[in-house]
Formats: C-alpha cells, sequence, structure tokens
C-alpha cells in the first residue's frame, strides 16, 4: 500500500513539475503577442506608464485612430492589406506550383547532376535575404519593378521556392511508387495519375509547404522596406514604421496595425491545419 | 484470344544486364508462374509485360499486338502489386471504380462493374472504408477487386502475398486459384515462393539471374528437374545431392566408399570416372515398413537419425550419409529417439544424377 502512494505521489510530482515546464516556454512563446494585442486596447500613458498599471483600462482609441484620416494619426490601412494580400497569395500560389513540380520531379525521377541540383537549391537558402537587398534595389530600380506588386512577388517567389521543393519532396517521397504504377495501369495517363493521385495524398504536405511560403511573404519585412516605396506596394509590416516619428513611437497604433496583421495569418493557419493530419499515405500500401 | 509473347526480351540497367533474353510463350486463359530466388529478374520481367519498365532489347505482344512502346493503360491489363498499391484516399468502392471512372464509363455501368467484383471478393460490407481501415487480407482482396473490375486481358500479379502471414496466406492462395477459374483469364503470377508456384502454375517459369532455367508444368519441375538448382529449388525439404564418382561395375561411389546403383534411366549418359551429384528426394527414402510400397529397384541404407520432425501424417527424418545431411520421411510416424539407428529404402527408379560440373540433369532418353 505504502510504495504505491509515494510511487503514485512522485508521479503526480513530476506531472506537475512537467506542466510547469510547458507553461514556462508557452509563456515566452506567447508573452510577447499577448503584450501587442493586450497595448493594442489601451491608452498611450498606460503603455508608457513606470511604475506598470496593473488594472488596464480599455479603449478602441488606437484602432479608431489607425482608421481614421491622415490628420488623426491615421494610416492607409486598407492599401497596405490589400497589397498584402495580393503579394503573399500571389507568390505563394506560384511557389507553390513551382516548388511542388520541382519537389515531385527530385522526388521520383532520376537525372543528371540531381544532388547537386538539390544542394544548391539549400545553399541558396543559406544566403541571408538582407545581403541581397541592394543588389535587388539596383536592378530593380535599373528595371523599373521598384515599388510594385510584382517585383515584391518575384522576391518572395525565389525565396520560396527552395523550401518548398525540400518540404514536398520529402512527402512525395514518402509516397510507395506503386501508387503511381497502380494508377497509370487503371488507365490514367503520368499527369492524371499525378493529380487525381499523388496529389490528393500529399495534400498535406503542399498545405503545409503552402502555409510556410505565405507566412514567409506575409511577415517579411526586410527586403520589403528596402523594395517598396508608396502606399501602392507596400506591404503590411512596412506599414508598421508608419508609426515611428523622428522622436516618438506610437507604441499602441503599431500594436493595433499588428494585430491585424496577426489575425488573417492565424485564421489562415487554422484552416489550414485541418489538413496538415499526417497520416493520409497511411493504409493504402503495407510496406 | 489473350496470348502473351515474350521473344529474346532484354533489360539493361546501365551496364548491368537484369534480364538476358528470355523467350516465353503464354496461352490464352493460362495461369503462368514466375518463380526464382529474389534478383532473378522475374520481377523487373512482370513490370516489362506491365510496360512500368522498358524494354531494352526483344519484344512483348500482348494478343498479338506488339506493346513495347505502348504505355500500361493501352495495354489492358491489371496488376496487383505486392504492398497492395491502394489510393488510400478513396473509398473500397472508389478505389474499385477507379480505372471506370478514368475511362469515363457511365455512372450506372461503374456501379454494377463495382457490385459484381465486390460479391466475387466478398467485400460488399467494406465499400465504404478507407484502406487505412482495413486489414490486410481486405486490402489484398480490395487490390484483386480492383483489377477484375475492368476485365483486362492478362492479370499480372507481384508477389500478391508475402505480406500476408502463413494463415491468411494460404486462405489466399484458394481465393486466387477459385478467381482464375471463375474469371479465366490469363494470370502471370510472380513468386518467389515456390508452394505458391506449385500449387497456384498451370505452368511454372524457374528463373535465375536473368536466365529461365526451366519451363514446365508444377509436376513436370518436380519430377524432371533439369538441373540441381531446379531440383533443391523446386519441392520441400529440397533434393538431397551427394557427390559421387561413376564406377565401372554402374554404380556411383559416395564420399565415404559407399555404393548406389545409377538408376536406369542414367545408365547411357553417364561414363565411368565422371564426378556426378546422386539426388533424391526424402520422399523416396524411408525407414523399413514406413514407407510407400514402390516396385523398382530398392536400395537399402543403414542411417543414424540425428534429428527428427514430427508433422503429423509423416516425419521427417534428418540424417548424415556420406558426409551430407540428407533428409528422409517416415509415414505413419512412431516416435524416433535421436541417435537411433533406421534402415532406410531408397527408391532408386526416382533418383537423379546430375553432371557435378555442368549441374544439368544425366538422362538418357
Amino acid at each position: 500500500m505504502d510504495r504505491n502512494k509515494t510511487h503514485r505521489n512522485r508521479r503526480r510530482v513530476l506531472k506537475g513539475l512537467h506542466f510547469f515546464g510547458l507553461f514556462l516556454v508557452m509563456s515566452i512563446i506567447c508573452i510577447p503577442g499577448l503584450w501587442i494585442i493586450l497595448n493594442s486596447f489601451r491608452p498611450t500613458v498606460e503603455i508608457m506608464a513606470k511604475p506598470p498599471v496593473w488594472r488596464p483600462s480599455f479603449t478602441l482609441e488606437h484602432y479608431r485612430a489607425m482608421f481614421g484620416g491622415a490628420g488623426q494619426g491615421g494610416v492607409p490601412v486598407f492599401s497596405y492589406l490589400w497589397n498584402s494580400i495580393v503579394i503573399s497569395v500571389t507568390s505563394t500560389l506560384i511557389a507553390v506550383l513551382i516548388g511542388m513540380s520541382g519537389g515531385y520531379a527530385f522526388a521520383r525521377y532520376r537525372f543528371k547532376g540531381k544532388s547537386g541540383y538539390f544542394v544548391g537549391l539549400m545553399l541558396f537558402r543559406a544566403v541571408p535575404g538582407v545581403a541581397l537587398s541592394l543588389p535587388l534595389f539596383i536592378v530593380f530600380a535599373k528595371v523599373g519593378i521598384i515599388d510594385t506588386h510584382f517585383g515584391l512577388i518575384l522576391v518572395y517567389v525565389a525565396m520560396n521556392v527552395p523550401f518548398t521543393i525540400w518540404l514536398t519532396d520529402g512527402f512525395f517521397r514518402q509516397i510507395p511508387k506503386e501508387l503511381h504504377e497502380a494508377a497509370e495501369i487503371d488507365g490514367c495517363t503520368r499527369w492524371q495519375a499525378f493529380w487525381k493521385v499523388e496529389f490528393p495524398v500529399a495534400r498535406s504536405g503542399v498545405a503545409s509547404a503552402a502555409i510556410f511560403a505565405f507566412l514567409t511573404s506575409w511577415n517579411e519585412f526586410a527586403l520589403a522596406s528596402q523594395l517598396t516605396r508608396s502606399v501602392d506596394s507596400k506591404t503590411m509590416p512596412v506599414g508598421l514604421l508608419d508609426f515611428t516619428a523622428e522622436f516618438t513611437i506610437n507604441w499602441g497604433g503599431m500594436c493595433a496595425l499588428a494585430v491585424l496583421m496577426i489575425l488573417p495569418a492565424l485564421i489562415l493557419t487554422f484552416i489550414v491545419q485541418k489538413h496538415l493530419i499526417a497520416g493520409l499515405t497511411f493504409g493504402g500500401v503495407k510496406g | 484470344m489473350t496470348e502473351v509473347t515474350l521473344s529474346n526480351v532484354i533489360k539493361r540497367y546501365g551496364v548491368h544486364q537484369a534480364v538476358h533474353g528470355i523467350d516465353l510463350d503464354i496461352e490464352d486463359g493460362e495461369f503462368v508462374v514466375l518463380v526464382g530466388p529474389s534478383g532473378c529478374g522475374k520481377s523487373t520481367t512482370l513490370r516489362m509485360i506491365a510496360g512500368l519498365e522498358d524494354i531494352s532489347g526483344g519484344e512483348v505482344s500482348i494478343g498479338g499486338r506488339v506493346v513495347n512502346d505502348l504505355p500500361p493503360r493501352e495495354r489492358n491489363i491489371s496488376m496487383v502489386f505486392q504492398n497492395y498499391a491502394l489510393y488510400p484516399h478513396m473509398s473500397v468502392r472508389e478505389n474499385l471504380g477507379f480505372s471506370l471512372h478514368i475511362a469515363k464509363r457511365p455512372a450506372a455501368e461503374i456501379k454494377k462493374a463495382v457490385d459484381e467484383a465486390a460479391a466475387i471478393l466478398g467485400l460488399q460490407e467494406l465499400m465504404d472504408r478507407k484502406p487505412a481501415a482495413l486489414s490486410g487480407g481486405q486490402r489484398q482482396r480490395v487490390a484483386m477487386g480492383r483489377a477484375i473490375v475492368r476485365h483486362p486481358d492478362v492479370f499480372l500479379f507481384d508477389e500478391p502475398l508475402s505480406n500476408l502471414d502463413a494463415k491468411l496466406r494460404t486462405q489466399m492462395r484458394v481465393e486466387i486459384k477459385k478467381l482464375h477459374q471463375k474469371v479465366g483469364n490469363t494470370i502471370i503470377y510472380v513468386t518467389h515462393d515456390q508452394v505458391e508456384a506449385m500449387t497456384l502454375a498451370d505452368r511454372i517459369v524457374l528463373m535465375r539471374d536473368g536466365h529461365i532455367i526451366q519451363v514446365g508444368t508444377p509436376l513436370e519441375l518436380f519430377n524432371t528437374p533439369v538441373n540441381t538448382f531446379v531440383a533443391t529449388f523446386i519441392g520441400s525439404p529440397p533434393m538431397n545431392l551427394l557427390d559421387g564418382v561413376v564406377t565401372e561395375n554402374g554404380n556411383v561411389r559416395l564420399g565415404d566408399g559407399q555404393e548406389l546403383p545409377v538408376p536406369t534411366a542414367a545408365r547411357a549418359g553417364v561414363h565411368v570416372g565422371q564426378q556426378v551429384r546422386y539426388g533424391f528426394r526424402a520422399d523416396n527414402l524411408s525407414p523399413v515398413g514406413h514407407g510407400v510400397a514402390e516396385d523398382g529397384d530398392i536400395a537399402e541404407i543403414d542411417l543414424r537419425i540425428d534429428l527428427s520432425e514430427p508433422l503429423g501424417t509423416e516425419t521427417l527424418l534428418f540424417a548424415v550419409l556420406a558426409g551430407t545431411e540428407i533428409q528422409g520421411k517416415m509415414l505413419n510416424p512412431r516416435p524416433v529417439t535421436p541417435g537411433e539407428r533406421m534402415t532406410c529404402r531408397l527408391a532408386l527408379e526416382k533418383a537423379h544424377i546430375f553432371d557435378a560440373e555442368t549441374t544439368n540433369v544425366i538422362r538418357s532418353s
């Protein structure tokens, strides 16, 4: 009896420690986000107060100001939002299409210099994006695509394709080749076999690749801040800079815009999350 | 009429040649099993017939039509894979109907064909399940159902039973044979298991290293193997082989000086001093009073039984003869103590003589 009791107690303590550890880690991840959301609803005085105000008051002042006219500290939120959506969605679509084709090719076909290409693509990711900002700026300026949707889409596609290839390659590799062989024997062309069998099976992989590509484009700041100039092409992360003046930073406004920026990404991730459930390939074949 | 003909079919992977010019005529409605150890080129041959591998040389024709350059979908074949290759995102019904759906057949026709196949294989209860929710045997049946739905000219089976446990394998073997009797199509079946080959085939094609070694009915291969490879591959336990030399008095002297007479069938083919291997099956070596009554010549051998494996209706006996481990069979078995000495009768007319150098059988006719 006694031994059982100590054993149970030890298990309980361990479980408690486990939860505490998890809580600590989650706090580190979540508190900045929470801070942003809370501060977007607090008056500026309170945000800056020292010592801190522990019982915050609630105000929508920052949101009102942000959506208000230029005179009241407003920013062209809808233009930024629209730019962000157009650029992120288009670049994600293109990157996923190209990346998926590439990933499929790497997973299924044998060709000369395959591993070389693959390593090359990965090396491409080792180059820090900011390092490219000056050359890109000059080239884009000469070609005349600076401050355009097209320019930024081009950059984001280039940034996302290698990663998408790498990710989808892994997913297609998991699909046994017998599936497309069976489809071809069942009367499919190679193209049909891909779209009717392999693509649906790899759907979760493609979905996760798409999320990654979308979030990269949606959140990217360094290059966008160099390559955009005006309301025509500024994305939301760049728009955050509108709240900084020479001597002051409007924290409340910045937080409000940040919340607006987080929302679509959050919603999208929740929607796609359902498709991320792995194990779709399980059961079709026994290997 | 869907006979399948391979003439001088070759497969090369770079410099490595996997299949060395195979010739084979498969008749309409025939059940042919390609069997051999792994790496013998049997699966490659099947995949060339299916169109999943390019043919490096020679010609494959199905129903009189050369199909070398046709993609799989134009060959009107069905294939069952070792790992089943069911479409994991589709229900059983969708899996079964997929080929007809691709062929854009009317929905009513698809439903009829799918229900028919489901009835043949007893899948009616499972139609709405996904492959992940099926057991191994059920998946195997769905894979077969998918193959029969489209009424192909030829069925191809690529080691379809390898992933099943022993009991299920025996059961599915019977189902495949029943299926063949029911639909009567030409079947080409690949396996490495000689029991499957023996039980299923109308004709066995035994392959090794990309060559066909022997083609024949199961009993032909069992009773008249062309060389020691066939003799040891077909039949369980494998044929006993003893090294020896042909003596002047028409015997084979074994390693320990013991002599066994050369069977009549081989007598004209051997010459004195020839190095040979003396082969006989366990079935033809039985203790006195525990074997089948044989009419022909009998040799009596005194053996010390090292080990016995009771199987119920018979007991396998292990002993050493002339330095080689051999096996015999005891019918109407009684308990055997290890180390017991027994006089065994060897049916000489069922024995085979192989040339030690070429490993080929020596037969006068």
